[in-house]
């Protein structure tokens, strides 16, 4: 691989420079377990400056309240989010993701800010993020903004972020009384392998817990990027919960699976995995909020 | 080439000084810099865990942290495992259960099983197969390691 530079920012304003002074030759790096292993393979040769920003206090910094929610930094590693007992109980979604994101040598140090960046279509993480409506908060030269998550990947390695702009944090919302989320995926083995399919569903129950008042559900690797799926969230809002229900979000989400074929599965198989892990994480996000 | 930075680290308990380029990893900087060549390079892309060091407490793949990174943080490789001639009970295990054959995994495995022991100084045989998930042993078969790893955490000593 080339030569590059390391530097390791302390604040947002300082980052910011230097993603001003180098531009396109600067990465930022997170955990590094997609951006290092991509520079080792020499897949990275516009790289000259690696632009380290785990000691940013913004950017390391995981907070969760039930009034204000959770404050999840860019670089904060998985296993904080499943090692946390009352973030894991309230993103339980959030929490399947960060477990199963390679192994636990990976869960030391990649980021969920890291896996949406990177903006694979695959990723574990991202339609966690979507079902679970957070928000992304952007630092560049013009300032600050914020950007709903599932606007946040534009196509394969592609994300919304401008020239000179970088992720700080997501934030998500408290959960609602009676709500409850999951997140599935298909892979061929047991661990350590990238999405053939998958799928998060988030909801919340009436007090009766016989109804669905809200929901959110998300696919991902049946398209360029992960997507958000409204057509199956309107199949369960205010429907009984009857098998005819489920049946009708499963399909909704098979339909909006525009995947291709490859080698890891075909269009066929994909379109299959995406109603069926769709419904089974209806299921079990069902059975996750009747318990909360 | 670029410069070359210095780098302070603790390492096995030990203060270290050395110099490194910023585009080494850390398993490049223990194994050429610094003469650690415990730690394997297996794939060099974090799926083997041949590489494996413990980084502030946390297992991690050294082929896919730089070298830079470890400014001022505590490491504990295989060197480290031993107290001095003493095998620490892992490693004991390990020659007893006959889990080993090439060995270019077994330094790996050891610090992994370490940093699992340390945590959970009685795992089941599921904990044990889902924590090793990131290794891989291409000669064993598994089985002989997880016997190892398991024998071990029966010992008191492993978990000192
Ligand atoms: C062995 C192995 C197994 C894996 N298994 C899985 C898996 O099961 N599921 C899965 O989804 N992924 C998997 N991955 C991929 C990877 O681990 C994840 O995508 C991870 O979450 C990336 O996070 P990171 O912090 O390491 O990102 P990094 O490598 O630090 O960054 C990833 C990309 O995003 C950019 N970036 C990072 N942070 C920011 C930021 N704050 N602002 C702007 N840009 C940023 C980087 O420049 C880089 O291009 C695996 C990787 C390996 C090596
Ligand atoms: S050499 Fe580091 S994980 Fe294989
Ligand atoms: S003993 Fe040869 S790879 Fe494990």
């Amino acid at each position: 691989m080339q030569a590059i530079a390391y530097q390791s920012a302390k604040s947002i304003d300082e980052a910011v420079s230097v993603l001003r002074q180098w531009g396109e030759r600067a990465r930022v790096l997170s955990g590094g377990t997609d951006l290092i292993a991509q520079l080792r393979e020499g897949r990275r040769h516009d790289v000259e400056v690696v632009l380290d920003i785990k000691s940013i206090p913004e950017a390391r910094e995981l907070r969760y309240s039930p009034g204000q929610g959770l404050y999840l930094g860019a670089a904060v590693p998985c296993y904080r989010i499943y090692e946390d007992a009352a973030i894991a109980r309230a993103y339980p979604a959030l929490a399947d993701s960060a477990a199963l994101i390679g192994g636990i040598q990976i869960q030391s140090r990649a980021a969920i800010g890291g896996n949406l960046c990177n903006a694979s279509p695959a990723a574990d993480a991202i339609p966690s993020l979507i079902a679970l409506g957070a928000t992304c908060e952007i630092a560049g030269p013009n300032g600050r903004r914020t950007l709903p998550v599932e606007q946040f990947c534009i196509g394969p390695g592609r994300s919304a972020l401008e020239q000179n702009e970088f992720l700080v944090a997501l934030r998500l919302p408290s959960p609602a009384a009676q709500s409850g989320s999951c997140f599935l995926r298909f892979i061929p083995r047991n661990e350590m392998d990238i999405a053939v399919a998958n799928a998060a569903v988030a909801l919340t129950l009436n007090p009766a817990k016989d109804r669905i008042t809200a929901a959110r559900v998300a696919i991902g690797a049946v398209a360029p990027t992960p997507l958000l799926v409204p057509e199956a969230a309107a199949a369960l809002i205010g429907a009984p919960l009857t098998e005819a229900t489920l049946e009708r979000a499963a399909e909704a989400a098979r339909a909006a699976a525009r995947p291709i074929t490859d080698m890891r599965g075909s269009i066929a198989q994909r379109r299959h995995l995406a109603r069926v892990l769709t419904r089974r994480a209806i299921e079990s996000a069902i059975q996750r909020a009747k318990e909360s | 080439m670029s410069e070359r930075v210095q780098i302070q680290a603790t390492i096995n308990g030990e203060p270290v000084q050395f110099l490194a380029e910023p585009r080494q990893s850390l398993l490049e900087a223990l194994r050429d810099e610094l003469g650690m060549t415990g730690a394997k390079e297996g794939c060099g892309n974090g799926n083997c865990g041949a590489c494996n060091v413990i980084l502030d407490g946390r297992l991690v793949d050294s082929c896919i942290v730089l070298a830079a990174e470890v400014e001022g943080r505590l490491l504990t490789t295989i060197e480290g495992i031993a107290q001095g001639n003493h095998l620490h009970p892992l490693q004991q295990a390990f020659l007893e259960e006959a889990a080993l054959q090439c060995g270019v995994c077994t330094p790996g495995f050891i610090v992994a099983a370490k940093a699992l022991l340390d945590r959970t100084p009685h795992p089941t045989e599921d904990q044990v197969r889902h924590w090793l998930a990131g290794n891989l042993c291409r000669c064993t078969g598994y089985d002989k390691i997880v016997r190892a790893v398991l024998r071990a955490s029966e010992s008191t000593e492993a978990n000192a």
